[in-house]
């Protein structure tokens, strides 16, 4: 459902983490990779070969890298821990959450294979629960970039900020909303669209669909509000409350429904005891074998569903 | 490293054994019987053998200490009042709520920890994180860690010793304090170690095997580690006693994390000003 007739230019979010951590470990010697065996495909092997004295590779042993993060930023060290969010997330939380969170270092955890986007891996490595595991742990940031240009800005944020924070990456190559100008602030919901009749909230590689299905709606006569969320923790309360006015909110996710984007909207509706909500996202069900497009239509995710929940909502 | 006699150190460790014991006497809860077996040790690290600064806890050359075993805080909370980190009377605040020495290390809000610590299995990692920023800076400092004999149950032990051994992290100095001893009964009857001193060795470290009570032994083991030039992590097997120096508490399961009453804490403070026999 492409707006446009013009190819759209596509990019992985892993690559944007990729490119950004070389640019910045070449200026500041502190910052240092931690790979869990899997640079190549987290897109880590530019900054091992650049910079090997800010590089550590721990093999497979991903509870011993996160705690080795710890010491490393105790010294003063940004460690980016790098890993399959999967991984990155479950395998490592509670060395996260007592030797990074707990202490509030500088650790910061950069995942690729966020959602569904690993695809035809299967359910085993796709990471559906990992932003709610982080969400839920106090000192924690929990962010997912859009596309390219963002990721990066996202990372060279986390960089600048200390504390201990979950970035996510997509496997798979997601279209390129911004350009490499644009920029952002973690705990700053990014405004792509102004409207009043609906609005949209949306993080990672679904904000592309939400753009097209806003468009579908705008043809329709239907003025959409869209907000690109790509930190669900600090949630951008603010930006929620704003929605409010309109009042008719879609939440769209490549996540588990629970305790994620559509999650944490929904905490500040129901406190604020205005507005309806319906969450777009993976449907409390594992995934299995198939391409991230398929994954993404068996569990609702796509333009179609978010035009219908829009204008269900508007009924 | 600091120039004092044995007989000074043995005399801190009673200090130590009676301050951690108040401890957990006063908040009628905590671990007396690990804090005690590790209790010479931390004698010899705090007292001579590391390079830290009171007025500057958080000095970036200072040696580091890591308790992965974070259940044993007050034998390293007794340290750090009596090198005065904090004042002596926190002594009376173990536990309660607004103190520095929290149930387990928390390195927000005690000076001298270095980090925090309580989820066994997980210290050394960090130690080998320390280890491993000195080396790349090229700094001087040396990070002690201690670990216990069934926190050895843990991969992520393992996990980090593989580590410490690739990165040739000689700066990194780990005591076991093989008490013998583990919260449902021995290490033997739970999960037996087999020979963990061979198993440091199999993983690439420099073992050394001690009488973990004989402050001859410890001061001397550390000397030989100082001057030791190869690029291997240390690993010493300290041989010890839960509970040790006070009677009733010496090899008894029981008093892992149980806290003396006024008669028990009468005596154990009696047994230990006599020092260890």
């Amino acid at each position: 459902m492409s707006t446009t007739n013009a190819p759209i230019a596509k990019k992985a979010t892993r690559e944007g983490f990729g490119d950004e951590i070389v640019k910045l470990g070449k200026e500041n010697k502190n910052i240092y990779v931690v790979d869990i065996d899997i640079g190549k495909s987290c897109k880590t092997t530019a900054f091992m070969k650049e910079l090997p004295n800010q590089h550590v590779n721990v093999g497979i042993a991903e509870q011993n890298g996160a705690g080795l993060a710890a010491g490393l930023a105790t010294t003063g060290k940004i460690p980016f821990i790098s890993t399959y969010a999967v991984f990155g997330s479950l395998r490592m939380a509670e060395q996260i959450r007592q030797e990074a969170c707990y202490p509030f270092l500088n650790v910061k955890i950069a995942c690729s294979h966020g959602g569904l986007t690993p695809g035809n891996d299967g359910g085993s490595h796709q990471a559906i629960e990992d932003m709610g595991v982080y969400r839920t742990i106090p000192n924690m940031t929990v962010i997912m970039g859009a596309d390219y240009h963002s990721t990066r800005k996202l990372v060279e944020q986390a960089a600048n900020t200390y504390g201990p924070m979950y970035l996510r990456f997509t496997r798979d190559a997601v279209p390129m909303i911004y350009d490499e100008n644009e920029e952002f602030e973690i705990g700053k919901a990014k405004q792509l669209k102004e409207g009043k009749d609906v609005a949209i909230i949306a993080n990672g590689d679904t904000v592309y669909l939400a753009l097209q299905a806003a468009e579908e709606l705008e043809k329709e006569g239907i003025s959409v509000k869209l907000l690109d969320m790509h930190t669900i923790k600090p949630l951008d309360r603010e930006a929620v409350v704003e929605c409010l006015e309109i009042g008719k909110i879609v939440t769209v996710e490549d996540h588990n429904i629970l305790n994620g984007l559509g999650s944490a909207v929904s905490e500040v509706i129901a406190e604020e005891g205005k507005g309806k909500i319906k969450r777009i996202g993976v449907q409390d069900r594992f995934g299995e074998s198939a391409s991230y497009e398929k994954l993404m239509e068996l569990n609702g995710i796509t333009v179609e569903n978010i035009v219908a929940s829009a204008k269900e909502l508007l009924r | 490293m600091k120039e004092v006699s044995i007989q000074e150190l043995k005399d801190k460790a009673v200090e130590l054994r009676q301050a951690a014991v108040t401890m957990v006497y006063k908040a009628q809860s905590g671990h007396p019987g690990g804090s005690l077996s590790a209790a010479d040790i931390i004698s010899a690290l705090y007292f001579k053998e590391m390079d830290i600064d009171p007025e500057n806890p958080k000095w970036e050359d200072r040696d580091r200490f890591v308790l992965s075993k974070g259940h044993v805080a007050p034998i390293q909370y007794a340290a750090l009042a009596l090198k005065g980190f904090v004042p002596y009377e926190t002594v009376n605040t173990l536990r309660q709520y607004g103190s520095p020495f929290q149930g387990h290390p928390d390195m927000k809000k005690c000076p001298g920890i270095d980090i925090s610590t309580g989820s066994l299995g997980q210290g050394l990692s960090c130690a080998v994180g320390m280890a491993l920023a000195g080396k790349r800076d090229e700094k001087e400092y040396r990070v002690f860690a201690m670990v216990g004999d069934g926190e050895c149950q843990e991969g992520q032990i393992w996990e980090a010793a593989q580590t410490a051994v690739k990165y040739e992290l000689d700066n990194l100095i780990v005591f076991v304090d093989y008490n013998r001893l583990q919260i449902d009964g021995t290490t033997d009857e739970i999960m037996p170690l087999q020979d963990i001193e061979k198993k440091f060795e199999a993983f690439g470290f420099e073992t050394k095997n001690i009488d973990g009570h004989s402050m001859e032994e410890i001061t001397a083991v550390l000397d030989e580690i100082r001057e030791s030039e190869n690029k291997l992590p240390k690993c010493i097997v300290a041989n010890t006693v839960k509970g040790k120096g006070v009677s009733y508490m010496e090899n008894v399961v029981n008093w892992h994390g149980v806290a003396p009453n006024d008669q028990e804490y009468e005596q154990a403070m009696e047994e230990l000003a006599g020092g260890l026999k």
